[in-house]
């Protein structure tokens, strides 16, 4: 299959042999486990329960609501000992509403729905509703709810469904696990999902650094047959952030998205190895969404793992089962090295979008202080989305947001190419986060004003009408008594 | 030589009528930056500045009447946007970012007076007379004209905290040494 070239990218070091050699193994059960809300992109869920409440694996404990939003369900029965603000799993360190059920140790499911017999006969619709209720979001990441991704079949006419597994990130192998223990599962996710979406093709992309996956998931794309979407598995180069969603369409067909928009509108949708193995388990089974696999990872980590944790779980319980740091880590990250997120405290609970958690040493992170910029350009190169960083930074510096908006800062993905290749350490993509976070602000004040503004003629407006009805009557009384 | 000075004077008068009529007849009767400045404000008429409204404070800043630093709701922004489009220099060191606050009710304290339902502006407070009010904060921009109003000192301004949606990461601190660094104090 002919490949198309992807602008910029990096080529850090990988080090995914601390953990990708590790067969996946499950958390024994912990005692308590922290669901939020929210989880994902969109609105935060209704709870349906109430403390003291017992609830069984897999039951529905808070609904989604609105059109983007996700179902959270019960990781194991148990107990609900407290529905309050705990601390996120995000960078802010702020609480969010968290639904907590202390385990009962039995583990004993719920009633489930039905399986979906035939889903290939199903109506997309059906498929939709399922991966809706099951509370599924895209796992690569971005926790975007899944259902409404595959409700893009009903709107944009799409011929591919690009399953990626590139798993660009350094350290991270729960794909990588994922698709070589489960490929059977990873597929026949994947083209349940492509008959949602009414595509004809699934095209799994992996990078050409995980060969093992990349045999397994074409040993099992060979044999399938019979009615439903076809299959092929390929690789492709090793290159960060090939993992995009963009560039991995790019990479893959050749068809460059347009900035604002989405791959559908080239006729690609783009779902995770992960998520296409719990709409598998969603559809054939009746399971919800409450566990995933969670890479640890790091130097400081003693025994790097690729673990199965019910949805929930602190991150403490994970880190023990791991036997704890080897050394005093000088970073601890949830999600991948590249564009993870700080984690702040080892109680917060993993979520549906953690990938993995790392702990890094010292030599690892090689924090370095920043210093001036010798404006070299390497940040331009590197560049995925063919910004021009360097420029964009100084403008920021000098609060120019207006002009950093029309450079494109948007259009930045945080992929953190540009810090990573800096030599003189700027913090490149630590402005960008600022300045899409001031920007999202200011919009949301300029909606707030507009608001207010008609809201005020229409006070103003009533105002002067109650005058005018008021001095008509004055006026026709006064009539009257002449 | 008379034919060149004769056209010349021929265009010369025809030209001038045209002028001199576009300007009898297409004459502007307000000051055109008046409507341009009540665009610029934030326009809830919260009196703030002093001005009865947004359209008198438009006015007078189109006189050069009032200060480009008069709009409290406006901050930094909009005192900047005036400046620059009424071509004066003020210093807006002084001028501070409002902070971003809702009005809260103390239901014990409450009357159901309904007098901070008329003051609202936005009509953000509900309630009925004897009834206890409340605010709608999604909705209050923050004016405290309600305070003013309120005869048993029932309301109070409470800050917005971020949430998890609303929060983003900090500017980060200037690099020591940073190219342009140097040059940023004003």
């Amino acid at each position: 299959m002919k490949l198309f070239p992807i602008p910029g990218g990096i080529h850090p070091e990988y080090r995914k042999t601390l953990a990708s050699e590790v067969a996946i193994s499950t958390l024994p059960l912990p005692e308590r486990l922290h669901v939020p809300l929210q989880q994902h992109i969109g609105a935060a869920a209704d709870p349906l329960v109430g403390v003291g409440e017992r609830v069984r694996k897999g039951q529905l404990i808070a609904r989604g609501r609105g059109v983007v939003s996700a179902s959270q369900h019960a990781p194991t029965s148990g107990i609900v000992v407290e529905i309050g603000e705990l601390t996120a799993p995000h960078p802010s360190g702020l609480a969010q509403p968290t639904i907590v059920i202390e385990a009962d140790g039995q583990d004993e499911w719920a009633e489930l729905p039905p399986p979906i017999e035939d889903p290939f006969a199903a109506s997309p619709r059906a498929i939709q509703e399922r991966v809706d209720a099951s509370g599924i979001v895209g796992m690569g990441g971005a926790a975007f709810p899944s259902a409404v991704k595959l409700e893009l079949g009903n709107r944009h006419a799409l011929d591919i469904l690009l399953i990626n597994g590139a798993e660009c990130e350094p350290y991270l192998t729960c794909d990588d696990r994922v698709m070589r223990e489960h490929a059977t599962e990873v597929i026949d996710g994947a083209r349940i999902m492509a008959h949602a979406l009414r595509a004809e093709r699934v095209i799994v992309a992996i990078e050409d650094n995980k060969p093992q996956a990349l045999a397994a998931m074409q040993a099992v794309a060979a044999k399938v047959v019979g009615d439903g979407p076809s299959v092929e598995v390929i690789g492709v180069p090793v290159q960060y952030p090939m993992g995009s969603e963009r560039h991995l369409v790019l990479a893959v067909t050749g068809r460059e998205t347009p900035a604002k928009k989405l791959t559908a509108d080239v006729g690609v949708v783009v779902h995770n190895v992960g998520t296409a193995r719990a709409v598998h388990h969603a559809v054939r089974f009746g399971r919800p969404l409450i566990a995933r696999v969670v890479t640890v990872s790091g130097a400081a980590i003693r025994q790097p793992k690729n673990v199965e944790v019910p949805i929930g779980t602190p991150v403490s319980a994970l880190l023990d089962f791991c036997s704890g740091f080897a050394s005093e880590p000088a970073s601890l990250v949830l999600g991948g090295p590249m564009m993870g997120q700080p984690l702040l405290s080892l109680d917060v609970p993993l979520v549906k979008g953690s990938s993995g958690v790392l702990a890094l040493t010292r030599e690892e992170v090689n924090e370095q202080p920043a210093s001036t910029c010798i404006r070299c350009g390497s940040c331009v190169e590197v560049c995925p989305c063919g910004l021009v960083p360097l420029e964009m930074a100084a403008y920021i510096r000098k609060d120019k947001l207006k002009e950093v908006a029309a450079l494109g800062v948007t259009d930045c993905m945080s992929c953190g190419s540009c810090s990573w290749v800096c030599p003189s350490h700027i913090p490149l993509v630590h402005y960008f986060n600022y300045a899409k976070g001031a920007l999202a602000a200011e919009a949301r004040e300029q909606r707030k004003s507009e608001l207010v503004r008609v809201r005020s003629e229409a006070h103003q407006a009533r105002l002067e009408k109650i005058a005018a009805e008021r001095a008509a009557k004055r006026g026709g009384a006064g009539g009257n008594a002449a | 030589m008379m034919m060149d000075v004769g056209s010349l004077t021929a265009m010369g008068v025809v030209l001038g009528g045209v002028l001199g009529a576009a300007a009898h007849f297409l004459k502007v009767e307000e000051n055109p930056i008046e409507a341009e400045i009540k665009e610029m404000l934030p326009g809830s008429q919260c009196g703030q500045c002093g001005f009865v409204g947004c359209a008198q404070a438009a006015a007078a800043l189109a006189k050069g009447e009032a200060p480009v630093t008069l709009c409290p709701p406006g901050g930094r922004a909009v005192a900047e946007a005036l400046a620059k489009k009424l071509g004066v220099t003020a210093d807006l060191s002084a001028v501070e970012d409002p902070r971003d606050e809702y009005a809260e009710i103390a239901e014990s304290a409450c009357i159901g007076c309904t007098k901070c339902l008329q003051a609202c502006s936005v009509d953000a407070i509900v309630g009925a007379a004897k009834q206890m009010h409340g605010v709608i904060p999604e909705l209050c921009h923050g004016c405290r004209k309600c305070i003013e109003t309120c005869p048993t000192n029932a309301i109070h301004m409470v800050e917005v905290e971020p949430t998890i949606a609303t929060w983003h990461w900090p500017k980060p601190d200037g690099e020591a040494g940073a190219a342009d660094s140097t040059h940023t104090h004003h």
